[in-house]
């Protein structure tokens, strides 16, 4: 029982260092910023999902696969798919950022309250 | 004005801190990108364990594995916000380099971030578009990519 939870967090950790490392070395040996790192993420999130890879590395993985971008793009195809299932040609539209959607509104939403309340300090000159 | 000064050494600060932290090399770098984005993980898989423990549900009423993962998230990106707001998370980031860029707290940190930013230049072109300088690319390529994806799966059903 405890060696179960041992190695299940070992897998969230494992498997989202993994995934940090991989971007770092992009970052470190490549000319792609950050932006572009992270577009890449959740592009190949989606198409790892799409051909049923990545659904191994969320069973190893758990958090530490679906939280790095890479679980966007798994939530956005795992989402598209449920909806073709549900809905047909009209899911193949809804399906994506409905998932996701949670994620982006909490954000959009504390990041205005955010811009409202604090003011940014000028970081060091 | 100043703002804009105070832009161009920022960026050269950060251009300089970069130069640096290559020259202290790569090992080093994947290092902690490793050890910080697992520890997000970890944070995220305890809060997702937390509140699906039978004491959290009796307390708070049963809750889908569903919404349980959804509100994991939302927990998370509300964690991001919360270290940017307090300029927390710039600091550790330093460190963490991808380790704290590629985890769902980064994304909310560079809604946040350029959010707070451009504030100066008011809050429809300023705040109300400069916080998608990051996340606008990233849900317009997802999204794109999440149709493709969809269609092929649609035809071949």
């Amino acid at each position: 029982m405890t060696v179960d939870i041992f190695l299940k967090y070992l897998g969230v950790f494992a498997v989202g260092g993994i995934l940090c490392t991989i971007a770092q070395i992009l970052l470190d040996k490549t000319k792609l910023t950050s932006a572009r790192i992270l577009v890449l993420y959740v592009v190949s999130g989606v198409v790892l999902t799409a051909v049923g890879i990545y659904d191994y590395v969320v069973k190893i993985g758990s958090f530490g696969a679906t939280i790095p971008l890479l679980g966007f793009g798994y939530s956005l195809c795992k989402g598209v798919f449920k909806a073709v299932d549900e809905f047909g040609f009209r899911g193949i539209f809804t399906g994506g950022l409905a998932d996701v959607a949670s994620g982006i509104v909490t954000a959009i939403l504390l990041a205005l309250i955010a811009s409202l309340i604090s003011k940014p300090k000028s970081k060091k000159q | 004005m100043s703002n804009h000064l105070n832009k161009l050494t920022e960026k050269k600060y950060s251009e300089m801190t970069n130069r640096y932290s290559k020259k202290s090399g790569l090992i080093k770098d994947c290092f902690f990108a490793f050890v910080f984005g697992g520890l997000i993980c970890i944070i995220a898989q305890l809060f997702h364990d937390i509140i699906i423990s039978s004491t959290a549900q009796k307390i708070f009423g049963t809750l889908t594995e569903e919404n349980a993962k959804a509100l994991t998230v939302m927990f998370m990106v509300f964690v991001g916000v919360l270290l940017t707001a307090f300029n927390v998370y710039d600091e550790i980031g330093n460190i963490a380099g991808a380790g704290t860029i590629v985890p769902i707290t980064g994304f909310a940190n560079s809604i946040t971030s350029p959010a707070m930013e451009y504030k100066s230049e008011g809050f429809i072109l300023g705040v109300g578009a400069q916080m998608f300088q990051v996340a606008g690319p990233v849900i317009v390529y997802g999204t794109a990519a999440s149709v493709i994806a969809g269609f092929i799966y649609y035809l071949i059903k």
